[in-house]
């Protein structure tokens, strides 16, 4: 599930879960609603469970996970059963701002692409326009 | 002549200002390659009788910048710069990637050997078959980016003004030395383009101690000859269809520099100030606040190489507006940042930019400043000693005291020898000892991993190792390892190693050297003759293998924190293994080739030498 930010003009934030090794959102539900697909590695919902409390939201280091408009439960990745439909598009369209990345488990880095959109927001905006960020964040 | 090779070495004398042309016979390209295994014969042969007395910044030191011969035939292309090294007194063969061995080759030479010391400090111009000695007055004492600026510009007028009518010139290949090789500091490098270093074995100094600032080439014929031309594209291409592999490509993607939190919290063997720790979970310091803020270049690669590992890392606000270096990478990323406790991304590439420009190894020198650092939290050196207070993570401060040991004033003159050297002087300064706070193997300051955790680098990798603390050639086994000592020799970047790379070895030079050939024969003669040069060692230090043949004290202190706490170095796992690895690679139980391995080898010279060590 990838979310596109645009806090600035020009600087489009592609927001998505980052996969972290030791699942701060898993561990943080009071009514084991999610678990870890042990074939992907993703974190899978249990829609009966989930209470809607957003309690997993403020556990992601990166804000990542958002309650569905219109059924109220809890969105996160699932990785389209380990086949991402989302970087199979922007792969066809040559974008590539997507990939699949294939690394071991436990890999401690996955973690720290999980920002929120305002920090991503800064990097890039700063990156692209200099000085002049600081005016338009 | 072998195919793969342009066919000869310029060989300069700057003491007369003779330049001849020199060739080497086919056996002793068969057996030695190029690189580092060419040049230890060559130095072993023009100074191996009298090696203890060489003065390695005294003119009689050799410097070499030598190709191989699957240089720009392979991706990946690099230079391999030696000599009597500074820092060990033996030989270390240190490469650095660019387009002057490309150049080099096109111009018709495989090496370049330098001897003397030239009065005056000068540059040495190659072009196509020719060679020249020429002033370099006004480029001395200038830092990396305003070096490369003149002698391009420079270069290529003369050129475009030698060749009328011929078009634009594209710009030439160049190695330098910056303002710390130019005064001689131990931990200097040779560079090439802005942040490219041949780090270990400080050889920006020799570089220095020759009055040479540059080697420039410019070459216009074709690349060397291949013997099976048709199995040669075949190969590259498959060689760049394995390694443009997405999922295989991390270097690609994200340098080396995602490691600077990833060693750091995962495999907790990341150097935190002075090795005083080697773990940190300090999130701001992982890749994407070096990626999404900095980063305005992503893919970024030497010529021929698919590898595209350099990413280009502007600051664009703040103090250090404008600074620039590519990457960085890992190892700087670690020495630079929580080595000196600086943990913002920003302020660890102004330094990696600052240590660049100026012309030090990566590693080597912000290890004497983290080692300063700590005598100094030690109250050991103190203000009066330095000018200024030296906090952990204050960029000033290490800056300015970068530039003082560039300068040779004051305590600068001491930390200019390089860690091992100035604990020596200031344990004698002082009279504490202080040499258990210098984190190196044989002078060599070591790379950013460590062997505490148990999960990266291990300690008979660094301790038995010829090129001492260069993680790059950490040995295992006396059989795998000699992999790095052929990739050092060929002269290609260990990234792009690959499974076909002794296919195409055999398909560019026609000769039959097998895997099993190298990894028992050929590749332990360059072994034996580096260890038996750092044994001898001298003028000023040698190195009792009883005691040097290990990590430094620091490896054995217990880890502070993270999740291997208080685990440290196992020294009689240690021991037992160096003691595998001794009869492996066939030296004795102190640590000296035997005479037997080494007759058989046929190094009766390199034996002869060691005669007084067995004694």
């Amino acid at each position: 599930m990838v979310r596109v930010f645009m806090l600035v003009p020009g600087v489009e934030i592609p927001h998505l879960c980052a996969q972290c090794h030791d699942y701060p959102c898993v561990s943080s539900c009071p009514f084991n609603a999610l678990s870890v697909n042990n074939a992907t590695g993703a974190v899978a919902v249990d829609k009966e469970k989930c209470t809607s409390c957003g309690i997993c939201i403020d556990a992601c280091p990166g804000n990542i996970p958002f309650l569905h408009p219109g059924t109220k439960k809890i969105v996160i990745c699932d990785l389209c059963g380990g086949d991402p439909q989302c970087a199979k598009v922007c792969q066809e369209a040559k974008f590539n701002a997507l990939w699949v990345i294939r690394t071991w488990r436990g890999n401690v880095s996955k973690k720290i692409f999980a920002q929120t959109p305002e920090e991503l927001t800064k990097d890039v905006a700063t990156n692209l326009y200099g000085e002049k960020a600081e005016e338009l964040i | 002549m072998p195919r793969g090779y342009a066919g000869k070495f310029l060989d300069v004398d700057l003491s007369s200002g003779n330049v001849k042309d020199t060739t080497f016979s086919d056996e002793i390209l068969r057996n030695y390659v190029g690189g580092r295994g060419l040049a230890a014969k060559i130095l072993w042969d023009r100074l191996g009788s009298r090696w203890q007395e060489i003065d390695p910044l005294g003119p009689e030191n050799i410097f070499l910048a030598m190709t191989g011969p699957l240089t720009a035939l392979y991706p990946g292309a690099r230079v391999c710069a030696t000599g009597k090294s500074p820092q060990c007194n033996g030989i270390i063969g240190s490469t650095t990637s660019g387009e002057f061995p490309s150049e080099l080759k096109c111009a018709g030479y495989d090496g370049v050997i330098v001897t003397g010391k030239a009065e005056n400090p000068v540059y040495i111009l190659v072009t196509d078959d020719q060679a020249e000695i020429k002033d370099a007055k006004h480029v001395w004492g200038k830092e990396a980016l305003e070096t490369i600026r003149i002698l391009t510009k420079e270069v290529r007028e003369t050129l475009e003004n030698k060749h009328r009518k011929s078009g634009k010139w594209k710009e030439p290949g160049l190695i330098y030395c910056g303002p710390a090789g130019e005064s001689k500091v131990r931990t200097a490098a040779v560079m090439q383009k802005v942040s490219h270093a041949a780090g270990y074995g400080g050889y920006g100094a020799v570089m220095g101690s020759k009055n040479l600032k540059a080697i420039v080439a410019k070459g216009r014929k074709p690349l060397p000859d291949v013997a099976s031309p048709g199995a040669v594209k075949l190969l590259w291409r498959e060689v760049d269809r394995r390694y443009s592999q997405r999922d295989r490509t991390w270097p690609s993607i994200w340098g080396t520099g995602y490691g600077g939190y990833e060693v750091g919290a995962r495999s907790s063997s990341e150097p935190v100030r002075n090795w005083q720790d080697e773990w940190h979970d300090e999130k701001s310091f992982g890749g994407p606040k070096f990626d999404f803020k900095y980063w305005t270049k992503r893919y970024w690669s030497d010529f021929n190489c698919a590898g595209s590992c350099m990413k280009l890392a502007v600051i664009r606000t703040g103090p250090h507006k404008g600074a620039f270096t590519d990457n960085p990478d890992y190892e700087l990323e670690a020495y630079l940042g929580p080595n000196l406790g600086i943990f913002d991304p920003g302020e660890c590439i102004y330094m990696s930019a600052l240590i660049d420009y100026l012309g030090f190894s990566g590693i080597n020198g912000p290890n004497t400043l983290a080692f300063a650092a700590e005598l100094y939290q030690r109250g050991i050196l103190t203000k009066e000693d330095l000018g200024f207070e030296l906090k952990w993570g204050d960029v000033e401060a290490f800056e300015a005291l970068a530039r003082k040991i560039v300068r040779r004033e004051g305590i600068g003159d001491v930390l200019a020898e390089g860690t091992y050297r100035a604990a020596l002087k200031i344990s004698q300064m002082k009279g504490v000892d202080v040499t258990k706070y210098a984190v190196h193997v044989k002078g060599v300051e070591i790379g950013a991993h460590g062997t505490r955790s148990g999960q990266d680098f291990r300690p008979v990798g660094y301790a038995c190792s010829p090129q001492c603390g260069d993680h790059t050639s950490a040995v295992y086994d006396a059989y795998r390892d000699m992999r790095m000592v052929f990739l050092d020799s060929a002269v290609v970047c260990s990234f792009v190693d690959s499974d076909l790379l002794w296919d195409y070895y055999r398909a560019v030079t026609g000769w039959d050297t097998t895997e099993e050939e190298w990894n028992r024969t050929l590749g332990h003669r360059i072994i034996h003759i580096q260890r038996a040069a750092v044994l001898i060692g001298g003028p000023d230090i040698t190195w009792d293998p009883a005691v040097y043949d290990d990590v430094p004290p620091r490896y054995y202190e217990p880890l502070p924190s993270g999740p291997y706490k208080d685990k440290t170095t196992d020294r009689q796992a240690f021991e037992e293994m160096k003691k595998q690895y001794y009869i492996a690679i066939g030296w004795d139980e102190r640590g000296i080739p035997k005479s037997e391995v080494l007759r058989k080898l046929g190094l009766e010279d390199v034996d002869r030498a060691l005669d007084k060590l067995r004694r």
